[in-house]
């Protein structure tokens, strides 16, 4: 019998335990401490790039200036992921706790959440939320540190973070060059630690369970539990906090509806998974896995059988079309001609041949783009046109 | 023009005068006057002390700060993967009989406008939709009429 590789688990949303104590027992270690601490725990940053955060801290943590600054992702604009809402819906001070971690080891006093426009509707009760948990913080902890929200306008590429600290600027959300990097050159030039709003929550996680517990949850290389959002052709759609190093077709056998031909690994910047590969995919950050292994922000998207890949491919690309920033050329110019050349072969007007010229395009993207948008078109354009070129020609 | 400088100069005293301000002043405009004037951006140049072309490059930007005149509701009906799949063509079919309108364009009445948009976060209870900074979700031909309803009763 093969080992069932779904494991779930229930760290996020146990209302149960008590940040405030967390965070008191964790205020008795020195700045060195937490910061070690974190980084022992193996945790790596749950929005899609997979970075310690730990190290992150630690780089901020390092620079000599008065002020500094944390801020908190919640520009969640992945097709497919819908974590962080139901994060900031439910459990909003372990967040908040999260930021205030961070604050203390790197020795910031203020803190920002970044909010996509989309969930305006949040704002109240977490400014009540931030009001109540701040006057803990200063009366309980002895810790001065403000949050406030910033709201976004509605631009999926402000998730990248030099796009959102221009966003902050009151710039067009541009992403910056790096380096520098935020730790370094952040917002206003201030040393800044942007983290997912999920990471927030695992790193306050990790003083509550022990660097050790967290590192043997999940697999090598990728330590602990991921919020996973699954949609599409399920009849279980909703959130999950599952494991590191399941497999896809542990996956699909639990939430698929028995006719799923490919699953949509990361949204329209991740990868498509095509039946036959199920079985040898894992979900987890790249490196010490055997076969296949995706990293993923959460997005979860299941096709039966009865989609047309081509029409997912299309959706994916005017979404890029939209949302490139339009700053450098590669992906300015590089999805609108994807869009146009994926059209035209459909058409007819193209012969089949040309999918390999764009390929070739989308690699040069991935090559060449400004940010992490341009570059990783390539992922789910390639994945799906190497999977289902037949659908893509008739 | 009295009353643009009033808001521009209360937006400016809630937010500060620094460019970082520039993004909530110009949401602050659009949640009162749904979009934003030419005038309105002139005016937030110079309390801002920058130039008009600056204002209009950041609100360009943004797919929630309109330069286009828009109706009282903003209705956007998320066009992304999820929300396609499970029937967003005939919520936007729905909305543009009962509307008379096509996605883009505002009511007459200046009342309505019908946007599409990318994902909102959803898409397990797609199709989903925003009317300002409301949201709605698992929606059908039905469900859209009754709320259209409400609004109209508004």
């Amino acid at each position: 019998m093969p080992q069932d590789s779904l494991k779930r688990v229930d760290f996020i949303f146990d209302k149960e335990y008590d940040c405030k104590s967390v965070l008191y027992d964790a205020f008795k270690l020195t700045r060195d401490e937490i910061v070690e601490e974190i980084i022992k725990s193996g945790l790596r940053g749950r929005g899609g790039a997979g970075f310690y955060t730990g190290v992150k801290w630690k780089f901020a943590k390092e620079e000599k200036a008065e002020d500094k600054v944390v801020i908190c992702n919640a520009d969640e604009g992945e097709p497919g992921t819908f974590k962080d809402r139901a994060i900031l819906e439910e459990v909003p001070t372990k967040v908040l706790g999260g930021m205030a971690l961070c604050g203390k080891v790197i020795g910031a006093k203020r803190g920002y959440i970044y909010l996509r426009g989309e969930y305006n509707y949040l704002k109240p009760k977490l400014e009540e939320e931030i009001e109540k948990f701040t006057d803990v913080l200063r009366n309980e902890l002895n810790f001065d540190f403000t949050i406030k929200i910033f709201s976004g306008a509605g631009a999926y590429v402000c998730g990248e973070e030099t796009a959102l600290l221009n966003s902050m600027e009151g710039l067009r959300g541009e992403p910056r060059n790096k380096p520098p990097y935020p730790t370094h050159h952040g917002l206003f030039g201030k040393p800044t630690v942007v983290n997912n709003v999920e990471t927030l929550v695992y790193a306050v996680m990790v003083f509550k369970i022990g660097a050790d517990n967290f590192k043997n949850i999940g697999i090598q290389g990728s330590s602990g539990s991921k919020l996973f959002s699954v949609s599409g052709d399920t009849p279980k759609s909703g959130i999950y906090e599952l494991e590191f190093g399941m497999k896809v077709s542990d996956f699909v056998e639990e939430f698929g509806d028995d006719d799923a031909k490919a699953v949509q690994v990361g949204g329209a910047s991740g990868f498509c998974v095509p039946r036959k590969a199920f079985a040898k995919t894992t979900i987890g950050y790249q490196g010490k896995l055997k076969g296949n292994s995706l990293p993923t922000g959460g997005s979860m998207m299941i096709f039966n059988s009865s989609r047309s890949m081509y029409n997912v491919l299309h959706n994916y690309l005017e979404f890029f079309v939209e949302e490139s920033c339009g700053q450098c050329v590669p992906c300015r110019i590089g999805t609108q001609q994807l869009l146009k050349g994926i059209e035209a072969i459909k058409k007819g007007k193209k012969s089949s041949e040309y999918l390999d010229n764009l390929l070739a395009l989308a690699e040069t993207m991935r090559l060449t783009s400004k940010c992490g948008l341009g570059q990783s078109v390539a992922n789910s354009f390639s994945s799906i046109v190497e999977n289902f070129k037949e659908e893509m020609i008739y | 023009m009295a009353e643009v400088n009033e808001l521009v100069k209360t937006l400016t005293q809630k937010h500060g005068k620094e460019r970082g301000s520039l993004l909530p002043i110009l949401q602050g405009i659009t949640e009162v006057q749904h979009s934003l004037s030419a005038e309105m951006m002139i005016e937030v140049a110079k309390e801002l002390n920058i130039s008009t072309a600056e204002v209009y490059g950041t609100a360009s930007f943004y797919s929630f700060l309109d330069t286009e005149p828009r109706g009282e509701f903003v209705i956007r009906v998320c066009k992304t993967i999820s929300c396609d799949m499970k029937g967003k063509k005939q919520i936007v079919k729905t909305l543009e009989d009962l509307l008379k309108i096509k996605v883009g364009e505002t009511t007459h009445n200046k009342r309505f406008t019908l946007l599409e948009t990318n994902c909102l976060g959803w898409c397990h209870k797609a199709p989903a939709m925003l009317i300002n900074n409301e949201i709605y979700t698992d929606l059908d031909a039905n469900k859209v009429k009754k709320i259209i309803r409400k609004y109209r009763s508004k």
